[in-house]
């Protein structure tokens, strides 16, 4: 990872106001192409509500974002989908009642074409689409490590194995951009250690991650960047060494916690 | 004649027909948790357009096969019934879909008002006799009788169920559906683009409601433009009793509440004969000598049933019979 890889995101004066609450506020950051960016920073300090833009789930109220060299269109989540972004949630929001494998085969809507007329009159093309979105949607389930579950209910799923799942749809979608939001929350130290290794191998395999965490030993080992907002600003950005010993970063650590 | 058998064998027509009506409700509620009220009548129109293409080749003395001409009477009418259903979402609901639940509700009996005077100019205000060209052999089982239309009926109806179960769950399209349904937002961020789905749940909806609207034509012989009216709320009933927003629970509630509705029908007048009542019957020893019956309930009380049901699941179950997401939801 050198300091001279492409940006593949760059994100400029982001704002985004919620009645009285300036959640973000004039937020720039940049992700370069193959690098794990952790975004941290104490509860309430907008992380979340940086993905919920960045996604299309929520619209901002000023500034743009530049990924891979084109303006993203930030208004709907499809096409911010279609543009290579992916991402999970802090509170799993996986389909409950379909099948591990429908939850993934979901995800390959974005990348693929036939519609409804196809499906209905079983023409040659969507049959084989159908198959090849099948074969993908299992790959992936073993690629996350669950491919044994891919026939049962998601919400009968452990929680470890939700979050891969979560993970294995969203690598469904083909991104350029995997944006995990707290992928460790409520895990044990075995899930984590395991989460780890699965967040490493997908940077070995060429991509690049945005990583929303609180478990400060993970995010410290794990990223090559750090950024840290505070109260919707961004108060620090750097390698986890340099960002560690900043002293806004520590106060602010230590005011939200007293 | 073997009264119980032979409701059974009714009301599993009927049911199948509130089967398939239910559907078309339940898609939709599914997707954007709307009531759409003006379903019973697309229903209507559906048969409305069968019974003018019917009469069209009758009249005109094709010659053509009875069973080709009430088929080419579904195909006409399935069409003008989907045009319909993605007008209604296009025009009248999609405008409105982050206002508050009321409006759309509204619009919706509005949309049924409009439907059913549209077809009160094109189709007249007189019921309109469905011309009755299908041979309806009657086979005896069992000390009832079956029609050869009630099976054709029935059997229409399964392929029917069958085939949108397999659609939901087999194919790239059903299985973006239910994933709309569970959630919006995430489907959407899987690249779903949620104006085509739920278009699609009325398109869906009004086709199966096209086929059932020729089938209730067919089984009573009789088309009008207030039909959809009753149909319709029967329909939703069933929708509610399986739990609104599953489609097994549509089928399930469908058939369930026709097995009620025409065993209810064939026993109330025998239920309600006082004079089979100890007390009661003692008391009206005369008329009934004279009458022989004092009939409380006659079967024209037939409609009653399926509202008793509706207030029933209502009260003690208003999650229906499998449905779990309402009860999340609520």
């Amino acid at each position: 990872m050198s300091a001279a890889a492409p940006l593949l995101l760059e994100a400029r004066n982001i704002s985004k106001r919620f009645g009285g609450v300036q959640a973000l506020k004039d937020v720039s950051l940049t992700i370069r192409t193959g690098e794990i960016y952790g975004l941290i920073g104490p509860n309430g300090a907008g992380k979340t509500t940086f993905f919920n833009v960045l996604t299309g789930l929520y619209q901002r109220d000023s500034g743009d974002v530049l990924f891979a060299d084109q303006a993203l269109d930030l208004t709907s989540p499809n096409r911010v989908a279609a543009a290579g972004i992916a991402r999970t949630f802090q509170n799993i929001r996986l389909f409950g009642n379909m099948t591990a494998l429908e939850n993934v085969m979901v995800g390959r809507h974005v990348r693929t074409r036939a519609g409804v007329f196809g499906a209905i009159l079983r023409t040659a093309s969507q049959r084989a689409e159908e198959a090849a979105i099948r074969r993908r949607a299992l790959e992936l389930l073993h690629y996350v490590g669950i491919a044994h579950r891919a026939h049962d209910l998601a919400r009968h799923l452990s929680y470890g194995d939700q979050r891969r799942l979560e993970i294995a749809r969203a690598l469904a979608t083909e991104p350029k951009l995997l944006a995990l939001d707290e992928p460790a929350a409520g895990m044990n130290a075995t899930e984590t250690a395991g989460l780890r290794q699965l967040i490493e191998g997908l940077r070995n395999d060429g991509l690049t991650v945005l990583l929303i965490e609180h478990d400060v030993k993970l995010v410290m080992g794990l990223c090559d960047r750090i950024a840290v907002l505070d109260y919707g600003e961004k108060i620090a950005e750097d390698v986890p060494a340099v960002v560690q010993k900043d002293p806004k970063v520590i106060a602010a650590y230590l005011g939200g916690a007293g | 004649m073997d009264t119980f058998l032979q409701q059974l064998i009714n009301g599993l027509t009927t049911g199948s027909v509130y089967a398939i009506v239910a559907l078309g409700y339940t898609m939709v509620y599914g997707v954007i948790q709307l009531i759409n009220f003006a379903h019973g009548e697309v229903v209507m129109i559906g048969a409305m357009v069968a019974f003018s293409v019917i009469m069209a080749l009758v009249g005109a003395g094709t010659g053509l096969p009875p069973a080709l001409v009430v088929l080419l009477g579904v195909l006409a009418a399935v069409p003008v019934c989907m045009a319909i259903g993605y007008a209604l979402e296009r025009l009248a609901y999609r405008p409105l879909r982050h206002a508050p639940r009321l409006a759309p509700l509204i619009t919706a009996i509005g949309m049924s008002i409009i439907l059913q005077h549209l077809a009160l100019l094109i189709w007249g205000r007189d019921p309109r006799a469905f011309p009755q060209i299908l041979e309806n052999a009657s086979f005896a089982i069992g000390g009832a009788a079956i029609s050869t239309v009630q099976i054709a009926i029935i059997l229409l109806s399964l392929l029917m169920m069958a085939g949108l179960t397999w659609f939901v769950h087999r194919t790239k399209f059903g299985i973006a559906i239910r994933a709309t349904a569970e959630d919006v937002r995430v489907a959407a961020l899987m690249g779903i683009d949620a104006n085509r789905v739920i278009a699609a749940t009325f398109v869906i909806g009004a086709a199966l409601g096209a086929v059932a609207g020729v089938m209730v034509g067919t089984y009573y012989g009789i088309a009008h433009y207030t039909m959809g009216f009753v149909l319709g709320l029967k329909a939703f009933s069933a929708a509610v009793l399986g739990g609104i927003g599953n489609l097994a629970g549509a089928m399930l509630g469908g058939i369930v509440l026709g097995l009620v509705e025409a065993l209810g029908t064939g026993y109330i007048s025998e239920i309600s004969d006082l004079c089979q009542w100890p007390l009661v019957g003692e008391l009206l020893t005369e008329r009934c000598a004279a009458e022989g019956h004092v009939i409380l309930f006659g079967s024209n009380y037939q409609d009653v049933f399926a509202f008793l049901v509706l207030i029933l699941v209502l009260v003690f179950r208003p999650s229906g019979l499998l449905g779990e997401r309402v009860a999340e939801r609520a």
